[in-house]
């Protein structure tokens, strides 16, 4: 079975790039196409996110398919927050049915941190059981054992957070997704490449590719703001003080700054087999970041 | 136990409007330790409920308070059938259960919820009841070091922590320990971390099929369940 551009990607040591778009909250999604066409051929894949921080938006599945039909590369995000197992295997099928391949497997954050919070939390399956799902539809059959007509493939990956305060657990987590066949890990945020670093030296014993992720800011009050409300995040002192150098109306310059440094260290030092660009609402900006990378001509 | 909270006195006062004679019915077990409808909590509300009227104007109530050892057993609710006959509503202060167990052994009488309630749980401090089960009936405790990730994890997840916690927090809430932090280190001390490291298939919904039921095995008899 051909395997996805992405997939060939990943397996030709080349170094990716990859970066994300946050559909719309609404059924105008000029905008989302406008930042398609703006990164498809400078990127190796676009992941689209799934009502990200838990806010109703212009679903996932439908961003892909955007980006499929302007001729981009896309990864379908997938959490376990609002569907249950019947209907994350229908949309698998659907995206695969639409010429999907890629899929990042996650739990998805808390309704709490949403613009719902009223809602009733799925979590039917958590990411290390969907991952193994995944690899069962492949296989042919669905999660009860009942034969398909028909089996996707997928190319599939799951998140991990190297900067975890706390990073045992995590690794246990990390080795789960692994055995249930992740064959690429977009990581949360990483401002620290101490932690990317001491979190790669234990990463490189499995046969699977690890994407930084890149959390790109816009100001000093936007770390501060992520450290308070975003899951997981601690952006250092040190990198907040760097942003609240910025004159007045420069600090998304800085934020690029601080985003480019990071990556150009990752890929001279080869720290690991790429970046996952997270713009976060400034889609716009991500051909500024592979510039200031020098990272400009990815090609495709 | 299961743990209540007693309604706001508006939202009961809004309830009761329709009907002239209430009794109003406490319960003599988890809701007397939870504090929110046992003889005391019984006392307090009928007192507030005559304070309310007297001010407002609005009303012209008369109460009965009462309080049986369990609403959940029909041997108990029996036992005030005669006080039943004299009114025209019943402000049940027992849990959910409670309030069904009335409504079943009193077919034509109208029963009112006066708590809401919330969970099962146990007392932490004084004042303070946490939620501790969540009855899914597969018990999967033993694996997890005595901390279920079912009631105490936002997410009800069974491989791990979510990449959300920090400093031992749940993303939902900063006063919530995350579960699987809590597990790990217990799992940890327990010198048992191979638990966490096995892989644990999606929950089985239908463990018990709802509504569920259990027939004892030592003397099963047993109805339609409905």
């Amino acid at each position: 079975m051909a395997k996805s551009l992405f997939e060939e990607k990943l397996y030709s040591n080349k170094f990716l790039v990859t970066t994300e778009i946050g559909p719309p909250k609404g059924a105008d999604v000029s905008e989302m196409i406008h930042h398609v066409d703006l990164l498809k051929d400078k990127v190796d894949a676009i992941n689209v996110t799934d009502h990200q921080s838990s806010v109703m938006r212009f679903p996932s599945l439908g961003g892909c398919l955007s980006v499929q039909e302007h001729g981009g590369e896309p990864i379908l995000q997938v959490t376990c927050r609002d569907r249950n197992r019947l209907a994350i295997q229908a949309d698998l099928l659907l995206a695969y049915f639409r010429g999907i391949r890629n899929v990042l497997c996650l739990t998805g954050d808390s309704i709490d941190v949403g613009d719902h919070k009223e809602a009733k939390p799925v979590f039917d399956l958590d990411s290390v059981q969907l991952l193994k799902m995944i690899k069962a539809m492949e296989s042919g059959t669905d999660m009860a054992g009942n034969e398909l007509k028909g089996a996707p493939k997928f190319c599939i990956g799951a998140s991990v957070h190297p900067e975890a305060d706390f990073i045992e657990p995590q690794l246990v987590k990390f080795d789960k997704k692994v055995a249930a066949g992740a064959q690429f890990f977009q990581t949360q945020g990483i401002f620290d490449l101490g932690s990317l670093r001491r979190f790669m030296q234990y990463a490189s014993q499995f046969n699977v590719k690890i994407l930084a992720g890149i959390i790109v800011m816009s100001s000093a009050r936007m770390a501060r703001y992520m450290n308070d409300n975003v899951p997981g995040i601690i952006v250092p002192q040190a990198i907040i003080d760097e942003l609240a150098t910025a004159e007045k109306g420069k600090g998304l310059q800085k934020g690029i700054e601080v985003a480019a440094r990071l990556i150009k260290t990752i890929k001279q030092e080869s720290l690991c087999h790429g970046v996952h660009i997270m713009a976060v609402g400034n889609e716009g900006i991500v051909p500024d970041i592979l510039e200031a990378s020098e990272l400009v001509t990815v090609g495709r | 136990m299961i743990v209540a909270e007693q309604k706001h006195l508006e939202e009961i006062r809004r309830m009761i409007a329709p009907y002239d004679k209430v009794v109003i019915l406490g319960c003599g077990t988890c809701m007397t330790v939870c504090d929110a409808g046992g003889e005391r909590e019984v006392s307090f509300l009928h007192s507030a409920l005559r304070l309310a009227q007297a001010k407002s104007g609005d009303g012209t109530h008369s109460f009965l308070e009462y309080t049986v050892k369990r609403q959940c057993d029909p041997e108990f609710i029996d036992l005030i059938a005669d006080k039943v006959s004299e009114v025209d509503a019943i402000l049940s202060l027992g849990c959910g259960i409670g309030v069904q167990a009335l409504a079943e052994r009193f077919p034509d009488m109208t029963v009112l919820p006066g708590v809401n309630t919330s969970f099962m749980g146990m007392a932490k401090e004084s004042g303070v009841w946490d939620e501790r089960c969540a009855a899914c009936g597969d018990c999967r405790l033993e694996a997890t070091a005595g901390i279920c990730p079912i009631t105490r994890c936002t997410k009800g997840i069974l491989n791990g922590p979510c990449a959300g916690t920090k400093n031992g927090k749940c993303e939902a809430s900063k006063d919530m320990d995350c579960a699987w932090i809590l597990i790990y280190k217990r799992l940890e001390r327990l010198q048992q971390l191979e638990k966490m490291r096995r892989y644990y298939p999606p929950r089985n919904f239908r463990a018990i099929p709802r509504p569920k039921r259990i027939t004892s095995k030592i003397s099963s008899t047993g109805e339609e369940n409905g």
